[in-house]
């Protein structure tokens, strides 16, 4: 904004060249100020500045570094270049766990639309007990993924599970849902979902109450009925909000770690006799494997490396093909 | 709490200095009579909640017998004990004193952390000849001792008398064999009632550690080169869990057992038999109704009799401030009287020679001499440099084998080769 503007229109005569005398000095002091503001802001970031770079960016610069040596047990690192990088294109568990944590990620993106659904039945007009409805949706967001787990395993109990004496009373046989190699995946997807629907939720529920009611009039007096507003008001009005928590879930995802590693029961003494172990391991939790318990911690800083370029391409990704999609009013 | 003991450690190392100053005798003078003068502070890291009563008796029995001296137990559980010990002996702040097991032992005593301990001369820490000989070569590495045994557990045969009544089946006795083992525990097996024979999880110290000894197999060549889990006779001793479940239906399946532990059906009375390590006896008879069913047997023979012998021992940190003081109280925790102050605990057989009587004794419902006379027949805990890493191999592979996704003979060919090749990148340093 210029200072004219500011100062109003120009008019001629005395006053143009008063205006003139007060923009320069405005535009004097501005400058100025923009000066000492400048460094008033750096020093005001400055904790959290530093903060971000001790312990987020020097990490990441040592974490490249690292996949870069070999790391024995007690420090002390030897330079072996790519070598971390093509032991891992070479071996099969990271593949695997890649796998498995991109099956993982698409199972739990399907939690979006049901949350879709549930945000718009809250946000019916008319609706009694939503705040309750909203909490009970909730309530499992700000649950702990380890006490989550722990009771979701045994829920998944083959023997005493809840869940198989509900089907057996159905007459359907359920199966051993954590350690079927079959079943591990979307047992574990299922809690991720239910964890995550809530959260989406409350989003998008927000999303949709920013929608002003003018549009529907607009559209009603169209003549749209409430399927064609769903989808050519709504739908498009939410986009944005789709797009964050499409993004957001993408890279949680893709490091989700605590819950499956105790749904596994990774955390037991004898935790690799499940025969799932295979089928359920995540990236993040190979990568705590190999770095933690194999000693192998140049290793484990390469898985990290690879999982972290995959985000950021993942994401970059996304942001491109938003354009195609997302609709800010 | 590191840092109060940091500062209590400062304090005492400055009222340590006053005689120190005025004395300035030969370093190894004092003590010997148990009354030095010495003062300081030690930190004695451990991992097992419920060995910590035991260890603060000691601890404060040691105190008692060193005015001035004081010994501070830390607890960390054994899920982040080892990542934490190790990045604390990375950055030089370990405590003095801690335990450690097979497994790790290899990697610590490699990279130069712990402190080797004399076993001769006037002032030895540990003589050899106190403690059973494989626990003693267990913490020594390349000719070196770095750890006094601490404890020892055996493995044995626990048995659910209730189970075995109903069936009419006679307890197991010493004179068992594989197949008295799998006959029997296919008639205690009743499918209605959802009681099992006997439990077939893939562990190690409890289960094919011993199978395969006793089948005349091995795990590791003893120049710490080779796997052996291609021999014959190893795939026959782990052959016998497999067909346990597979063939003989006598166990839960591998699915069944990680849902629900195998110890824990003992505990709730579905499975009749299961192979336990000494230290779950204490757990079992703090069960007052579970202690009155149940008790202990021999393992089965196969081709012949063993059980693996596995115990933790004292180290200490080889950049502790107070080495002296630290030897001291590895040597008093390896004495006579700190070994039988443990045992009274009942939550491990002290490892000292002559010191175990206790430890049975204070569990006169079970007869826990067995596990006591299978020292008789122990064979070493199979470890290397880097044991953890193909441990973790072990364990995934066999899984697949005990779940029938693999032939036995495909699940252990391939982790022979992998094995293999840890074991060829420890040699290298690449660990």
């Amino acid at each position: 904004m210029s200072v004219e503007a500011r100062t109003g229109p120009v008019v001629p005569g005395r006053r143009a060249r008063a205006s003139a005398v007060v923009g320069r000095e405005l535009r004097r002091r501005e400058r100025r100020f923009r000066h000492r503001d400048k460094w008033w802001g750096y020093a005001l970031i400055a904790p959290a500045g530093l903060g971000l770079a001790v312990f987020y960016l020097w990490p990441v610069v040592q974490t490249v570094y690292y996949s870069l040596t070999r790391w024995g047990a007690f420090g002390g690192t030897t330079w072996i270049g790519l070598s971390n990088y093509r032991t891992l294109v070479a071996d099969p568990e990271f593949w695997q766990s890649l796998a498995n944590t991109g099956i993982y990620t698409g199972l739990v993106l399907l939690g979006i639309p049901l949350s879709m659904v549930l945000a718009v039945l809250l946000n019916l007009k008319g609706l009694r007990g939503t705040g309750v409805y909203r909490t009970l949706y909730f309530l499992p967001v700000v649950t702990m993924p380890a006490a989550v787990a722990v009771v979701w395993r045994w829920l998944y109990n083959g023997d005493v599970g809840i869940l198989n004496q509900a089907l057996s009373a159905l007459g359907i046989d359920g199966t051993y849902w954590v350690s079927d190699p079959d079943t591990i995946r979307f047992a574990v997807a299922v809690v991720g979902v239910w964890m995550t629907v809530g959260h989406h939720m409350i989003l998008l529920l927000a999303g949709l109450q920013s929608i002003p009611a003018d549009y529907y009039e607009a559209a009603s007096l169209d003549g749209a009925g409430r399927i064609r507003q769903f989808f050519s008001v709504t739908l498009p009005l939410l986009s944005p909000t789709l797009f964050f928590t499409t993004v957001l879930s993408v890279i949680q995802s893709l490091q989700v770690f605590d819950l499956v590693y105790l749904i596994i029961g990774a955390n037991t003494q004898n935790s690799l006799q499940n025969p799932a172990f295979g089928e359920g391991q995540t990236v993040v939790m190979l990568f705590f494997q190999k770095a933690f318990f194999d000693n192998q911690r140049g290793y484990g800083a390469a898985i990290v490396c690879v999982l972290f370029v995959l985000i950021m391409a993942l994401t970059a990704v996304q942001f491109r093909l938003q354009k195609r999609w997302v609709h800010y009013a | 709490m590191r840092r109060r003991s940091l500062l209590t450690a400062a304090a005492a190392s400055t009222l340590a200095a006053a005689p120190l100053a005025a004395g300035c005798g030969p370093a190894s003078s004092p003590s010997a009579s148990g009354g030095g003068s010495r003062r300081g502070h030690l930190t004695y890291g451990v991992w097992d909640v419920y060995q910590v009563p035991a260890m603060k008796r000691v601890a404060r029995e040691f105190e008692r017998s060193r005015p001035g001296v004081t010994v501070d137990v830390q607890l960390t559980p054994n899920g982040t004990y080892w990542t934490k010990l190790r990045t604390a002996c990375t950055g030089g702040s370990a405590p003095d004193v801690f335990w450690m097991n097979g497994p790790n032992f290899g990697m610590y005593a490699d990279a130069g952390q712990l402190l080797p301990l004399e076993t001769d001369g006037p002032e030895p820490v540990l003589r050899s000849a106190d403690f059973p000989p494989d626990l003693v070569s267990l913490y020594r590495w390349k000719g070196v001792q770095y750890g006094v045994p601490k404890d020892f557990d055996t493995v044995a045969l626990w048995f659910n008398k209730e189970i075995f009544d109903r069936a009419k089946v006679d307890y197991p006795d010493a004179s068992w064999s594989w197949q008295d083992l799998i006959t029997n525990a296919q008639r205690l097996t009743d499918r209605k009632r959802g009681i099992y024979g006997v439990g077939a999880p893939v562990r190690e110290q409890e289960n094919y550690y011993n199978s395969v000894p006793q089948a005349g197999g091995w795990v590791i060549s003893p120049d710490k080169r080779r796997s052996g889990y291609s021999d014959e006779r190893t795939l026959e001793g782990l052959r016998l869990w497999i067909d346990l479940i597979h063939r003989y239906r006598a166990s839960p399946t591998l699915q069944q057992m990680t849902d629900t532990d195998p110890t824990q059906m003992f505990q709730s009375g579905t499975l009749a038999m299961t192979y336990e390590a000494s230290y779950n006896a204490a757990t079992f008879h703090a069960d007052r109704e579970l202690r009155a069913k149940v008790d202990v047997a021999p393992m089965p023979k196969g081709r012949r009799r063993a059980t693996v012998l596995h115990g933790l021992a004292n180290v200490i940190y080889a950049r502790t401030p107070q080495p002296e003081l630290a030897r001291e109280f590895v040597r008093f925790l390896g004495g006579k009287r700190a070994s039988l102050l443990q045992g009274k605990y009942g939550t491990a057989i002290p490892a000292r020679n002559g010191t175990a009587e206790p430890w049975a004794a204070g569990m006169p419902r079970f007869d826990l001499q067995v596990h006591l006379d299978a020292l008789d027949y122990a064979v070493p805990y199979p470890s290397s440099a880097n044991s953890a890493a193909w441990q973790h191999k072990d364990q995934m592979w066999l899984a697949k084998a005990w779940s029938g996704d693999l032939s036995l003979k495909e699940a252990t060919s391939s982790l022979t080769t992998a094995m293999n090749q840890l074991l060829a990148q420890e040699r290298k340093g690449e660990s």
